[in-house]
C-alpha cells in the first residue's frame, strides 16, 4: 500500500499536519470555517476566497484566518 | 416657533445617513448575548469591532455575526491593538476581505500604559488607506493641528480622545475639542475615556457630531440601564446645541420681573 505523504503548515500560529498536495479549499473544509465570515491570509498575502480551490499548499507555508469579534 | 427637528438631524459619515449619534463597542461584556442586548438598548447603528483569529480548535464558539446581524447594524472594524501602520493596513485590508467593508476605523496605538494614539504612524496609515478606496474614520488626540492634517490626508471623520482609552474620565480638553469643531465639517466624534452618560451630553454640547462608548457602558454595574442612559444623553446633549445656549454672565439676572413687586 502506498503510504499517504504528509506536510506541515502553520495555521493561526499552530502546526498542522496535512496531506501533501492539498488545496487551500480542502483544508479550510476541515476545519469547517465559514468563508463568507472570514478572511484567509497565505505567508502574508491576502487570498481571494473564490480561488481556493486553485491554491495548492507547501511545506511550511503559514495561513492565518480571521473574523469579527467584539472590540472598542 | 420651530421644534428641534431630530429626525432630520441625521448623522452623515462616507456619505452613509445614521439616526443615531451614539457609536458602540462590542468588547469587554460578560457575554455575545449581554452585548446584543445593550447595543439594541442603546439604539447604535454602528458598532465597532475587532479583527482576529479564529479559533480553529474550538469550532463550536459562538460567533458575532450570530449575534449581531451586520445587515441591520454597521460593523466597523477597528485596529485596536495594533501598534503601527503595518500591522493596522494589514488589518483592514482583512476585514474588507471579510466581507467587503470599506468604512473602516483606524487606531494605532503608541503606547501600551496611556494606549495613546502615535499620530506619525496614524497620519501614514489614513494616506494610504484612503488611497486604498477605504473610508477612515480616524483615532487621533485632541491636537488641532493634527486633526487638520487627517482632515487634508483624506480622512472621513475626525476621532479625538475625551481622555485614555477605557479610563472614564471624561473630557479633558474642552477647549481643543471646540477647536477641532470649529475648524472641521467633517463628522467629529469623541472616541474613547468617557466615563458616564453626562460626558456623551457635554461631548454634544461642545458641538460634536457623535461619541463612541465602549467600556463606559459593557462595565457598567447594570450594562442595559447604562446603555439607554448613553442613548438619552446623546440625544439630551444635541438637541441642548441645536438650541443655542444662553450667554454666560457673571451677575445673577432675576427671572421674575422687577415692576410691581409689593
Amino acid at each position: 500500500m502506498k503510504k499517504i505523504k504528509k506536510i506541515k503548515i502553520k495555521i493561526n500560529g499552530k502546526i498542522k499536519s496535512i496531506i501533501q498536495d492539498s488545496n487551500l479549499s480542502m483544508v479550510l473544509k476541515n476545519l469547517k470555517i465559514p468563508l463568507n465570515k472570514v478572511a484567509i491570509e497565505l505567508n502574508e498575502k491576502i487570498i481571494d476566497k473564490k480561488k481556493i480551490n486553485k491554491i495548492k499548499l507547501n511545506k511550511n507555508d503559514k495561513i492565518e484566518i480571521v473574523h469579527f469579534i467584539g472590540g472598542g | 416657533m420651530e421644534a428641534v427637528n431630530l429626525k432630520k438631524d441625521s448623522l452623515i459619515i462616507a456619505n452613509k445617513k445614521f439616526n443615531s449619534r451614539l457609536i458602540v463597542g462590542t468588547g469587554k461584556y460578560k457575554s455575545m448575548s449581554e452585548c446584543a442586548k445593550a447595543i439594541k438598548l442603546s439604539g447604535a447603528e454602528i458598532v465597532t469591532v475587532a479583527v482576529r483569529r479564529v479559533n480553529i480548535s474550538d469550532k463550536n464558539k459562538p460567533l458575532l455575526m450570530d449575534y449581531i446581524d451586520p445587515k441591520k447594524i454597521t460593523y466597523l472594524p477597528n485596529t485596536a491593538g495594533c501598534f503601527n501602520s503595518k500591522e493596522a493596513l494589514r488589518t483592514l485590508r482583512l476585514a474588507r476581505e471579510i466581507g467587503g467593508w470599506k468604512l473602516v476605523k483606524l487606531e494605532v496605538l503608541g503606547d501600551k500604559k496611556n494606549l495613546f494614539p502615535d499620530m506619525i504612524e496614524t497620519l501614514k496609515s489614513t494616506e494610504v488607506l484612503a488611497k486604498e478606496g477605504f473610508r477612515v474614520m480616524v483615532y487621533c488626540n485632541d491636537d488641532p493641528l493634527m486633526a487638520k492634517r487627517l482632515e487634508n490626508s483624506g480622512a472621513d471623520a475626525i476621532m479625538p480622545l475625551a481622555a485614555p482609552i477605557g479610563s472614564g474620565l471624561g473630557i479633558q480638553n474642552k477647549i481643543n475639542i471646540q477647536i477641532i469643531r470649529k475648524q472641521t465639517k467633517l463628522p467629529l466624534i469623541i472616541d474613547a475615556g468617557l466615563g458616564q452618560a453626562s460626558d456623551a451630553t457635554i461631548a454634544m454640547e461642545l458641538g460634536c457630531d457623535g461619541v463612541l462608548v465602549n467600556t463606559a457602558i459593557a462595565r457598567a454595574k447594570k450594562p442595559f440601564e447604562m446603555a439607554l442612559a448613553f442613548k438619552n444623553a446623546v440625544i439630551a446633549g444635541r438637541q441642548s446645541y441645536k438650541s443655542g445656549r444662553i450667554d454666560k454672565i457673571l451677575m445673577g439676572n432675576p427671572s421674575s420681573p422687577s415692576k410691581g413687586i409689593i
